[in-house]
């Protein structure tokens, strides 16, 4: 304090002169290292587009795999992944959603309860390759399912699953305590109460937090090459829906896959230039696959936040 | 069916409620058995690698030759890798990060942040294996421009790749551990004639340090587990070696390489996948240990 006040006015005035020019300098280099993130992620793009310009078009989407890059294509990758992102949104919305509403709505808080969401928040930190080692013990070997969309699918769901039930909870939180309580009021019981109205409320929520899991989930690549992805196939599982009675079948569960990231990762480590542009393209389709999901996230969350009034 | 004859009997409707009850928590207790099922796992399959292989020779050895004739079982090469990768992305994740985290929270405008966060989060919804791509066919090349010779494969290029990745992750959870600072705080500091840089500085990322802490974990956390930017951009040979220009392996490209592979599930070599599985796992567990220290060490209350 002492120093303070020896200084003269007019050293005062030069050191706050230069901390306001480095305040200043900081907002530049703030913007300017916020504005590089961003232009690497808009280069990655472009030069995806760029590297895989040539190979883009309806041949590539409906060729399987080939020895020749210029034949290749990524229908048995494409086909594969959505056939797992299918089992995955089957098995981690409701379950997600679920585990979110028991831990918002009914449980008790006590060391049994804090155990459950010690476990969720862990979840969420385990790297993904663990769940694929997880998967090839469990699914693979112990319970048989082999190599199949089934394995693939239910590993992705307990890798989304994290991100689906604390999405959810955040939305089950953000509705006021009043609409529960005038439900109670009416003699609702509590499964009534979140049924017929915290559930309406938080739909945005949850789908937003479904779409940005599976949009985590669809570029995941070491899972599922842990479990047994192959990447060479040349053949689509069978189709789900058949002509004859009973309509439906579900061999396709049962089916070896490829993704995909799998397809991606192939191409890319192949020394041969050729197939690089087949990467691109296919990084292209499934960064912009990506992409599109999390915009459309975004946009609903936007669009409940804007339409409920409470 | 609206008539109060039409609803079911109260009786029905509590033990319904009860049964719902049951429901949802066995969807709970599904991230319990994940948990307990991940470490059994690991542990009951790599048992049978510490059949073959003894605990110190696992964790002293130099060399990391499963798939040689002559193997070796040192799982040091693979953990130095996966430190160099590390430490790469943390020299560009932490920096970059804790600038916007700042930038955001103390100087953006509202309109700004809104904006600007849910574009940096998509850095980190990108695919991983096509940041590999990007590792391996844009960034080595340029890289190779400023540093003549080096290799192809290197950890260098991977781990800047990574790091970009988890600027997100870093940035947006310290930029709410700084807004959870309280205002008076701020003001505090700025009636003393504290420019907004020394408040940020000064007064708001001390005050936030235990989520900042909280933050850096979570990234070191995805950098240790980042896989296919590294099997794919930093060449799958392990090596000791913290020497970020050379090619490496780390314990997930490893996992990655063995499992391309054709190995039967009885050898050692395939084994061997849940031993570095098992590494990996304690890793993370000692990083995210040290960051509960820290949050609770420095954590403020308001």
């Amino acid at each position: 304090m002492a120093a303070v006040a020896q200084m003269t006015i007019e050293e005062l005035r030069a050191g706050l002169g230069w901390r306001k020019q480095l305040d200043k300098l900081f907002v530049m280099v703030g913007l300017l290292v916020m504005i590089a993130c961003l232009a690497i992620l808009a280069i990655l793009f472009l030069d995806l587009v760029r590297d895989g310009a040539s190979r883009f078009g309806w041949d590539f989407l409906t060729s399987f795999p080939s020895r020749k890059a210029e034949r290749a294509g990524i229908l048995s990758a494409a086909v594969g992944t959505t056939m797992i992102m299918f089992v995955t949104a089957l098995v981690a919305l409701p379950v997600g959603v679920a585990a979110a509403i028991y831990l918002e709505e009914y449980a008790p808080k006590n060391w049994f309860t804090g155990i459950i969401e010690i476990n969720v928040t862990n979840l969420a930190g385990v790297p993904s390759i663990v769940y694929g080692l997880l998967a090839l013990g469990l699914f693979v070997y112990q319970f048989g399912l082999g190599q199949s969309v089934l394995s693939a699918g239910l590993t992705l769901a307990l890798l989304i699953l994290p991100i689906v039930i604390v999405a959810t909870r955040e939305s089950l939180r953000s509705v006021p305590k009043a609409i529960r309580e005038a439900a109670y009021g009416l003699g609702a019981t509590r499964w009534e109460v979140t049924r017929d109205h915290v559930l309406p409320y938080s739909t945005g929520g949850i789908l937003t937090g479904l779409i940005l899991g599976l949009s985590r989930a669809i570029g995941e690549t070491a899972p599922i090459i842990t479990i047994g992805a192959l990447s060479f196939i040349a053949f689509l599982p069978p189709s789900p829906v058949s002509g004859e009675f009973p309509f439906l079948n579900f061999e396709w569960l049962r089916s070896e896959f490829t993704a995909m990231p799998i397809q991606i990762f192939n191409w890319v480590s192949r020394p041969d230039q050729a197939f690089q542009a087949n990467a691109a393209a296919a990084g292209a389709i499934l960064l912009g696959m990506t992409l599109l999901m999390n915009a459309l996230a975004i946009w609903i969350r936007y669009r409940f936040r804007k339409r409920i009034n409470w | 069916m609206q008539g109060l004859g039409g609803f079911a009997s109260l009786r029905f409707r509590k033990t319904r409620d009860r049964m719902v009850e049951l429901l949802l928590l066995s969807a709970g207790l599904v991230a319990v058995f994940t948990t307990i099922a991940i470490v059994c796992i690991l542990v009951y399959e790599s048992s049978f690698f510490f059949r073959h292989v003894s605990i110190g020779e696992f964790l002293t050895g130099t060399m990391w030759t499963p798939l040689f004739a002559d193997a070796r079982y040192g799982i040091m090469p693979l953990v130095s890798g996966t430190l160099t990768t590390t430490m790469v992305a943390l020299l560009v994740a932490i920096p970059v990060g804790t600038t916007i985290a700042i930038y955001l929270s103390e100087f953006a405008t509202h309109r700004l942040r809104e904006t600007v966060k849910p574009l940096l989060e998509l850095l980190g919804a990108v695919p991983t294996v096509v940041y590999g791509y990007f590792a391996l066919l844009m960034v080595t090349p340029l890289l190779q421009k400023l540093i003549p010779g080096l290799p192809g494969f290197n950890m260098l290029s991977a781990g800047l790749v990574i790091g970009l990745m988890i600027v997100p992750y870093v940035a947006t959870v310290s930029e709410d551990a700084m807004r959870a600072v309280p205002r008076y705080m701020r003001e505090g500091s700025y009636a003393m004639g504290a420019t907004r840089l020394q408040t940020a500085l000064r007064v708001v990322v001390p005050g936030a340090f235990s989520g900042i802490a909280a933050a850096y974990i979570l990234g070191i956390s995805r950098a240790v587990g980042e896989t296919m930017v590294v099997a794919i951009a930093a060449g799958m040979q392990p090596q000791l070696t913290f020497d970020p220009t050379e090619p490496a392996a780390t314990i997930t490209a490893y996992i990655v390489q063995v499992s391309l592979g054709d190995l039967p599930h009885d050898s050692i070599g395939y084994q061997s996948i849940f031993a570095a599985g098992l590494v990996l796992m304690l890793m993370t567990l000692v990083f995210n240990v040290i960051g509960f220290f820290l949050t609770r060490r420095f954590r403020e209350a308001y």
